[in-house]
């Protein structure tokens, strides 16, 4: 730690001076406020490489820390640093960037300026929450976010909806993350009166153990706020909302990112912090996680608007995620983060499909298309793979999450791992009768006989998505190597503090007879003075 | 020979510069025929800085002055500098719209300027008469002010209720006062703290208290003394609501804490149920009220109400963290609520024809700048990182964790959530709809512009580096305990 790095502010904070450059760039020439976005979204990846790439594989501590006294006094902290869990996830974000920037270069076109504004907020926001590791900063970056996403849905989104799906969706999560603020505050008294060290650093939050009867409240809290924004069954029903009336890359970063910010919290905070909770609570929330599972394939499968299926497929598919993770297995939980990958490459191109047929026909029903493979086959091949790999075909990334997923829950939840595994075959089914009406069969309908097939740089948007696809699902190594020791540590971070946590209560509990014996022995001995009174 | 009492001229020159600066604007403003508005606002600009400059060396004494009337530490300090920026920037923000309602009054700074004065004794007072004079110093100069547009019913009649109500108000405040002095034999806060640390209250005395917070709780526009609030808020001109929301809320707390923090302190458990009570109604009533209002100036008259909910929470918690952060949350409240004032006074124009949330449409569209620095103020307020009502709410919720009021914070959260709601109504009205006629022409004034600058500023700084703010709300709070 001699040469510290600020390489994690950078990839944090380069997307706000790139909004901040924006802001005196003329709005009335919108080319040059897409390229300049592009420009800044790409330097953001590319020095996020040099994260990738100077990250070391065998350690499972935090590498690239950086901590600076923000609020000395309240023993807030300006720190960063990733381990092998957050590291996919900050690469997806930076990896998306420019993606999501290319994807939108024709869709939007009314307020170009404030759109791309919102969209480098948004990536401020998502990075540094999987970066921050003070309670504090991390909150911060967490409210921060919601800002851009409530405008992006409620600016740019379908007219008809837009503003009930944008106040829905910052008041569902709102509630959550206020509740969770004062579980961060408890936390964080608890703490310093115990231990006479005030602090909002979550490495030292870590080593506090919480009181179980203490835990379970917090960890509540911290379960509503992430469960809210995953989202789990019954806490999902913001999500076809924003999804529907959000425009298409607003819809992609939602679902590729967005959405990980709830599982990515389980994983580092409410699991870790609260590990006696978390294991008593795991039967519970995996019965949530199945049901999520079974009942948002279910109810994609009656959806009418692509997008709404897809949105419903998210709540099937963070249902895996999150059963992988709470089985606590070290299959399950890399498995989990894979998927949590997985599902933003596949359900984040899947939103971009439908995005492009929506660009040119203005409409997203079933119903209205059919046969469109003849039409634009190039789209077909894109379309099909991406299909696939949410289904989870083998030699494809899906296959690879929910394998692991599944082998690592089927010891620890074995009937919930069967109607989990149930959740797939639905997902074969909703996803393959979308693809068959749409694409296959005779061209019904004849305005989509003029359609064009994809342009340069549609290929350009979806090529990098594919190669990711097919590069985790044939050989998974690279991505799971990196993640191993942290997610070996976190195991045994939790195994260890829940036992430490337990035995200490048992010392507790332990002089507790003596001391009612000792209750036990004066009170006769008062009831004997009465009597001789 | 009559003893002199020891004074202090070097304590109090803040406040007799700004009575000096409204005397001046008053005379000077006989002899100026026209812009005789920008000759009292000048003036009073200047008087406030200057106050400014004196008032530093107050930070660093800690001692009563003229006979034990007022005190001069970094208490005193904090609300002057309090008070002074809030009357400093309102009388930015009102040049240019004393202009557009065609009102050349140099009379209107001066009033602001001696309720300043007002203010500032109650601040500083530590005897109930003082802390009286005060109150009424301030009130009167804000009724007159509130009555000021000579063409709008409206504001007469808020005049007249808040002047009745108020004089209600400031009578139970001295009846309260009067049944301490019976049962104590003092009206200075030290001889009452003297007598409630005794052990043996009488019923007189915590009735008397009881007044007192009744007194209070009408200037603070705590639920259930709040009625006045929404009809005067609405019928004031805006700048003066801006004032009265910030001005007067910050003077009235500055007092309440002070009376009760350091003469009742122990008699804490009592009162603080009661505030517990005050501050849960405030809190519940003041946003769902806020939600169902169509009107923009209503809406933020019960946001100040349940912001001083929020703070009622700070003085719940009966800890230094929590008076600290009672501090802080006024700092941070002062920038936010004149800023969005001061917006409200723009997109008002002329003879505030625009004061509803419809008329905010489209604003995000035909001045983008506007409708930022808006969204700012009501991200604060609404408290939202990185802005100071963030770190405002943090303080307060923080204290009254600490202090063990978890259902009351967790009261205060959910109530927060739903303020959410309000507050970025405004902001879908602003980036989300469209007019559905074309408005007028907004003008922008350089004295405006400079005000509102100053407010987005301030509100992002001590939001984002707010160490040094809050390590000063709590060395001004340690001479309370």
């Amino acid at each position: 730690m001699e040469n510290v790095s600020h390489l994690l502010s950078f990839i944090t904070f380069i997307p706000l001076l790139g909004a901040l450059i924006l802001l005196f760039i003329n709005r009335d020439c919108p080319e040059t406020l897409r390229w300049v976005t592009l420009v800044v979204m790409l330097l953001d990846f590319c020095i996020s490489l040099f994260v990738y790439f100077g990250f070391d594989p065998s350690v499972s501590s935090m590498q690239f820390v950086e901590s600076y006294p923000w609020v000395k006094d309240w023993g807030i902290s300006y720190k960063m640093g990733i381990d092998g869990i957050s590291l996919l996830l900050v690469m997806l974000t930076t990896f998306l960037g420019p993606i999501v920037i290319l994807a939108c270069w024709k869709d939007i076109t009314v307020r170009v300026k404030e759109f791309m504004i919102c969209l480098l907020f948004l990536q401020v926001g998502m990075i540094g929450v999987f970066v921050s590791l003070d309670l504090f900063l991390f909150y911060v970056f967490w409210e921060i976010m919601l800002i851009p996403m409530y405008l992006l849905i409620g600016v740019w989104g379908n007219p008809a909806r837009r503003l009930y799906a944008a106040i829905k969706f910052v008041l569902y999560t709102i509630v959550g993350s206020l509740l969770m603020l004062v579980a961060i505050l408890v936390l964080y008294f608890t703490a310093g009166k115990s231990t006479g060290v005030y602090t909002f650093d979550l490495l030292k939050l870590y080593d506090f153990a919480v009181p179980i009867q203490v835990q379970f409240w917090l960890f509540l809290a911290f379960f509503l706020a992430f469960a809210i924004k995953v989202p789990m069954f019954p806490f999902h029903t913001w999500l076809p909302d924003a999804h529907t009336e959000a425009p298409t890359v607003g819809s992609v970063v939602l679902a590729a990112v967005l959405l990980k910010m709830g599982t990515y919290g389980f994983i580092r905070f409410a699991i870790p912090l609260f590990p006696n909770a978390a294991v008593d609570a795991a039967w519970w929330v995996a019965l949530l996680a199945v049901i999520g599972i079974v009942y948002g394939a279910w109810v994609a499968m009656v959806q009418v608007d692509m997008k709404r299926l897809v949105a419903f497929s998210s709540v099937s598919h963070l249902g895996f995620v999150m059963l992988g993770m709470f089985a606590l297995t070290t299959q399950g939980v890399e498995g989990s983060i894979i998927q949590m990958i997985n599902h933003g490459l596949s359900t984040g191109a899947l939103f971009l499909i439908v995005g492009m047929v929506y660009e040119r026909r203005h409409t997203r029903l079933i119903s209205e298309f059919g046969g469109l493979s003849k039409v634009m086959p190039l789209f077909a091949v894109f379309f099909m793979i991406f299909t696939l790999s949410s289904i989870g075909l083998p030699g494809l990334n899906g296959f690879v999450g929910e394998f692991l997923i599944l082998l690592g829950s089927f010891g620890k939840f074995t009937w919930y791992t069967v109607f989990a595994a149930s959740g797939v075959i639905f997902a074969a089914v909703y996803m393959l009768w979308m693809f068959q009406r749409v694409m296959f069969g005779e061209v019904t309908n004849p305005k989509n006989l003029v359609l064009k097939d994809m342009d340069s740089r549609e290929i350009a948007v979806l090529v990098p998505l594919l190669i990711f696809v097919v590069w985790i699902g044939v050989y998974p190594n690279t991505f799971l190597r990196p993640m191993e020791p942290s997610v070996k540590n976190f195991l045994q971070h939790v195994e260890k503090k829940r036992a430490s946590i337990l035995a200490m209560e048992e010392a507790r509990k332990l002089p507790a007879p003596n001391a009612e014996k000792i209750s036990l022995v004066s009170s006769t001995a008062e009831i004997r003075v009465d009597k001789e009174n | 020979m009559i003893p002199v009492p020891e004074f202090s001229i070097g304590g109090v020159l803040p406040a007799l510069i700004l009575s000096v600066a409204g005397l001046l604007a008053m005379l000077l403003g006989l002899f100026v025929r026209k812009g005789a508005a920008a000759v009292g606002a000048v003036i009073g600009l200047v008087g406030v800085l200057i106050a400014l400059m004196v008032n530093t060396p107050l930070r660093l004494m800690n001692m009563p002055s003229f006979n034990g009337m007022i005190a001069l530490d970094s208490y005193t300090w904090f609300f002057n500098v309090l008070i002074l920026v809030s009357v400093g920037l309102t009388i930015l923000i009102s040049m240019k719209y004393l202009v557009d309602q065609g009102l050349d009054l140099y009379e209107y700074f001066a009033i602001l300027l001696f309720s300043a004065v007002g203010m500032m004794f109650m601040a500083s007072g530590i005897h109930l008469l003082m802390i009286f004079v005060g109150l009424e110093t301030l009130s009167i100069a804000v009724y007159v002010l509130t009555g000021i547009l000579p063409k709008s019913p409206k504001s007469s009649e808020a005049s007249l209720k808040y002047l009745l109500l108020g004089a209600f108000s400031s009578g139970l405040f001295l009846y309260g006062a009067a049944l301490l002095y019976g049962s104590t034999g003092s009206l200075a806060l030290a001889g009452l703290a003297k007598y409630f640390q005794s052990g043996s209250v009488s019923t007189m005395a915590l009735v008397g208290m009881g007044l007192l917070l009744v007194g209070f709780s009408f200037k603070v526009a705590a639920v259930p003394f709040h009625m006045w609030t929404p009809d005067v808020y609405d019928g004031a001109p805006s700048p003066i609501t801006g004032f009265m929301s910030v001005g007067v809320k910050a003077a009235a707390f500055a007092a309440f804490l002070r009376v009760f923090f350091e003469c009742f302190g122990s008699a804490q458990v009592t009162w603080s149920q009661i505030l517990w009570v005050l501050a849960v109604l405030t809190m519940i009533l003041g946003n769902l009220a806020a939600i169902v209002q169509t009107n923009i100036k209503r809406m933020l008259a019960y946001s100040s109400i349940a912001h001083a909910g929020y703070i009622l929470v700070g003085m719940v918690s009966g800890t230094p963290a929590g008076a600290s952060g009672v501090l802080y949350y006024l700092l941070a409240y002062i920038f936010t609520n004149l800023g969005a004032f001061a917006v409200v006074t723009m997109v008002g124009r002329k003879g505030e024809a625009n004061v509803y949330l419809d008329d905010y449409r489209g604003l995000g569209k035909a001045h983008p700048t506007l409708a930022l620095a808006m969204s700012i103020f009501l991200f604060s307020l609404a408290g939202i990182p990185p802005t100071a009502g963030f770190i405002g709410k943090f303080t307060i919720f923080s204290a009254a964790i600490s202090a063990g009021y978890i259902w009351l914070v967790i009261i205060g959260v959910l109530t927060s959530a739903a303020s959410v709601f309000y507050y970025f109504r405004v902001i879908m009205k602003m980036y989300m709809e469209a007019p559905e006629v074309e408005p007028e022409e907004l003008r922008f004034s350089p004295s405006m512009t400079f005000a509102l600058s100053l407010t987005v500023l301030a509100v992002l700084y001590i939001g984002i580096f707010p160490t040094t703010y809050l390590n000063l709300a709590t060395e001004s709070v340690k001479t309370l305990f």
